[in-house]
């Protein structure tokens, strides 16, 4: 026996076992933890039904009437219960989203499943979805449109359906007189205010300088005179119409159509028709902003913050990688200082993040940032311009952060160039300069976008720095946008990462919050792997251009 | 392939060590060669009728130290073959990567002597290397095409030379490829990757490369040691061809080789040259002893 086992290990075996074993929990992890963010954060858009039922919190109490989508459930013991008045060792109770945070204070709340009597899915439930104060759930009673009453009547729903999508016409129509025009508007004034106050502190300020700008501030005027005239006009229909609703309680609450995004009757849908309805709340998570602190709308500015973050990165960190590796393997004499300098290069990618959150907010911001403002933005202070975080900023610390990898993936690359191919090179009386351009830089192109690629990877996913240096919670125009300079260097930005963090740690409504924390976690985690899998595309179609090259 | 952290000049290091090794490890015996002998009147008489190319006069060559080639002087005749015979590490290969000043590349390589090049010393301050290389092609012993495709093998050194014009290119290239005898083999995939060639392919296209910037000298170090037969026939053909435009030097481990295509041999032992004739007469008729046991393979 003890021969038997003693053989089996001599077999090498055991270590067969052990590696796939290894391997397999590995791949078991990965699955299992990109599974788990997108059934909890995937399932949040799906449109549930809505039980109406009493609840009896106690046998003998008298019941409350609700209404609102199941969530989760979970079966504790009596004691964390309260000791309810229901038998059983463990109680099982129920988290229902009810809505109505305005009326009843609480968007959630946990029943007992032994109190639920009477469940019934009536068709005309209906959830509204409001801009302010969180979902509305209840049966809709009458409308008022412009003072005409309309009661029930099998076309109330389509008429109420028709009002809010047009309400959401004009409600887009005045989001863009508001933002885009006003906003420009808005912008260019600020310009003027700049240049006059640059004017005044360099002492050139003339009448007739002072005059144009005026003229140019009274056009500015007119446009937005005319503008919130169309606002007013717009704000006049939107407000004059309105509907009531009753709660579950019974309680009749009248609601304006301004305050409305959509409406639905989840009860009533078929298979198709929540598919549809949650392909459309999908597209609203990716392509909207967001409202209510976050916790309901889209992610699309963290989305673009994001992205575009990342791409400024990309360009700076790039050639700066690259120019250093060559430098590095190619002409530095190779010797202790080299080698010094690629430990240090190596040990760059293993400080701590907000290390480099630090550093860029104490060197790029104050100190680089405060002396641009001062030498060329001086008319803005004391308001800084690049002196505070800002879309430059994080993407100079991220590209710092980043930089050891491209500069490794690139060093490696140059090091698979084999010596026979620079040599060819040079015996046809090409210098070392064209031989690196003609021949040994494009071998290496592959290394270079792998080790780009996984920068970007690592900078897409990185929080800590970028909270010292220009994320924010909630910003207010994109970084690039129709006003001239187009892209705003100088501009706070939104982050996939920090939105993950701030809506799920710094939300007031935490229940609310959570499958939106789990959704823009797999988004990010999607993104990710889109751009390893990018990654590893081009370097083998690249690879595989030079694989004969380099095996001789 | 994959190495982390082995830097070039390393390796070359590496490399020179290796020889400097083989040539220190052997116990140096002085021949005691009176330089006069090693030239003798018969071939003295016979270079006399031909055009010097190449002219080495005791020249002397250190890899960190360790002398690696010692007090060679040479003629190289122009248009002719001249073939470079020897045991492994007796320079020879060396030798011929001073012609084109391959060895600068590597660390902690000393010089002393001259070697001209029809009269202009190619060590001279004066001399630009990347011009020198121009008029002295070298073709290496594994085919090294660059990874791009054959027209773009052919033409890099027109490029390099600045050459823009479409045509011109587009003439060099098959002038190229057809003086490396490889036209008929290629010409319908011009654009298909170098790499996709058979290695004879590559070493004829790696020569066509070397002829296509018109080189006055070639340079081949072993040019054929990694082809099969068929393959090192074709390059020994092609070199035959050659000859008529180029000087051609070759370095060869194979002496068959080196009696069927050169018109000159010289036999090297551990850095120096034993002794220079025309081929027929080192092959039937060596004057020293030594060539004889190495011809006749009582060598070692």
């Amino acid at each position: 026996m003890k021969i038997q086992i003693k053989n089996w290990f001599d077999s090498g075996k055991p270590f067969v076992w052990l590696n796939a074993g290894a391997v397999s929990v590995s791949v078991v992890m990965v699955v299992g933890l990109i599974a788990l963010i997108a059934v909890r954060g995937l399932g949040h858009f799906w449109p549930a039904n809505v039980a109406v039922f009493d609840y009896y919190s106690a046998p003998d109490d008298s019941p409350i009437h609700l209404m609102g989508e199941f969530v989760d459930e979970e079966k504790v013991s009596r004691s964390r219960a309260g000791n309810p008045d229901y038998e059983g060792a463990t109680i099982q109770r129920n988290l229902i989203k009810t809505g109505n945070r305005d009326i009843s204070g609480l968007d959630f709340r946990w029943i007992l499943d032994a109190g639920i009597k009477n469940e019934s899915f009536p068709e005309d439930a209906m959830i509204v979805e409001r801009r302010e104060w969180g979902n509305l759930y209840g049966f809709l009673v009458s409308m008022d449109l412009d003072g005409k009453q309309f009661t029930a009547g099998d076309d109330l729903w389509q008429k109420f359906q028709q009002t809010i999508t047009d309400n959401n016409e004009i409600f887009d129509e005045i989001r863009h007189i508001e933002k885009d025009l006003i906003g420009g508007i808005n912008y260019e004034m600020e310009r003027l205010r700049l240049k006059q106050r640059g004017l005044e502190l360099r002492e050139e300020a003339t009448l007739e300088k002072i005059k144009a700008l005026d003229d140019q501030r009274n056009v500015l005027q007119q446009e937005y005179n005319s503008y919130t005239g169309e606002l007013e006009r717009l704000y006049g229909i939107l407000n004059g119409s309105s509907f009531i609703a009753r709660t579950a309680a019974g309680k009749e609450v009248k609601v304006d159509f301004a305050k409305i995004v959509r409406a639905y009757q989840p009860n009533a849908m078929n298979v198709f028709g929540k598919m549809s309805f949650y392909v459309e709340k999908l597209w609203e998570f990716l392509s909207d902003d967001p409202r209510e602190a976050n916790t309901e709308g889209g992610i699309f500015p963290a989305i673009f913050g994001t992205v575009l973050m990342v791409m400024i990165m990309a360009v700076m960190v790039t050639p700066f990688g690259v120019i250093a590796a060559v430098y590095l393997r190619e002409y530095a004499t190779q010797g202790p200082t080299t080698r010094l300098i690629r430990i240090a290069v190596n040990n760059l990618a293993g400080v701590p993040s907000v290390v480099y959150g630090v550093f860029g907010l104490g060197f790029f911001v104050y100190f680089l940032g405060g002396s641009i403002d001062q030498l060329l933005f001086p008319e803005s202070l004391p308001a800084p311009t690049f002196g505070t975080p800002g879309l430059l900023w994080a993407s100079l610390t991220l590209a710092i952060l980043t930089v050891p990898v491209v500069i490794v993936a690139t060093e490696e690359g140059l090091s698979r160039v084999p010596r026979a191919i620079r040599e060819g090179s040079l015996a046809l009386g090409a210098t070392k300069a064209e031989t690196m351009w003609r021949t040994v830089l494009p071998m290496t192109a592959s290394a270079m976008i792998t080790g780009l690629i996984l920068a970007v990877a690592r900078a897409a996913g990185e929080v800590a720095p970028l909270m010292l240096v220009g994320v924010v919670k909630l910003a207010p125009s994109l970084g690039l946008d129709g006003n001239a300079p187009f892209l705003h260097l100088d501009r706070k930005f939104m982050h996939l990462g920090f939105h993950i963090y701030d809506v799920g740690f710094q939300s007031p409504n935490v229940e609310a919050a959570r499958p939106l924390v789990y959704a823009t976690a797999f988004l990010l985690v999607v993104l990710i792997i889109i751009l390893n899998l990018t990654a590893i595309r081009i370097r083998n179609s690249l690879r595989e251009k030079y694989r004969a090259a380099e095996q001789s | 392939m994959q190495q982390n952290n082995p830097n070039t000049a390393e390796k070359i290091d590496e490399q020179a060590e290796e020889t400097a090794v083989t040539e220190s490890d052997t116990p140096t015996k002085t021949h005691a060669i009176d330089m006069s002998s090693i030239i003798k009147p018969g071939v003295e008489a016979k270079l006399a009728d031909e055009k010097v190319c190449i002219e080495v006069s005791n020249f002397n060559l250190f890899y960190s130290g360790s002398q690696a080639l010692k007090d060679i002087s040479l003629t190289i005749p122009e248009k002719k073959v001249t073939a470079f015979i020897g045991p492994s590490g007796c320079g020879k290969s060396t030798l011929l990567r001073c012609f084109n000043r391959m060895n600068d590349l590597i660390d902690g390589v000393t010089i002393d002597g001259t070697i001209k090049l029809e009269g202009n010393d190619i060590f001279d301050k004066s001399i630009n290397v990347a011009d020198l290389r121009r008029r002295v092609g070298m073709v290496f012993q594994k085919p090294n095409p660059f990874p791009k495709s054959i027209y773009e093998n052919v033409a890099y050194g027109l490029r390099i030379q600045g050459i823009k014009d479409r045509r011109t290119i587009d003439t060099g290239v098959e002038r190229s490829l057809r003086g490396a005898a490889l036209w008929d083999e290629v010409k319908d995939r011009l654009d298909d990757l170098a790499m996709g060639l058979s290695g004879g392919q590559q070493q004829r296209l790696v020569i066509a490369r070397a002829i296509a910037i018109e080189p006055e000298v070639i340079l081949l170090d072993e040019p054929a040691s990694a082809l099969d037969p068929i393959s090192t026939l074709k390059i020994e053909e092609l070199i035959y061809e050659l000859k008529d435009k180029y000087t051609i030097v070759i370095v060869t481990h194979n002496m068959q080789q080196a009696a069927r295509v050169s018109d000159y041999t010289a036999y090297m032992y551990m850095g120096e040259m034993i002794e220079f004739n025309d081929t027929s007469t080192l092959f039937t008729n060596p004057n020293e002893k030594m060539t004889e046991d190495y011809i006749t393979g009582r060598y070692g």
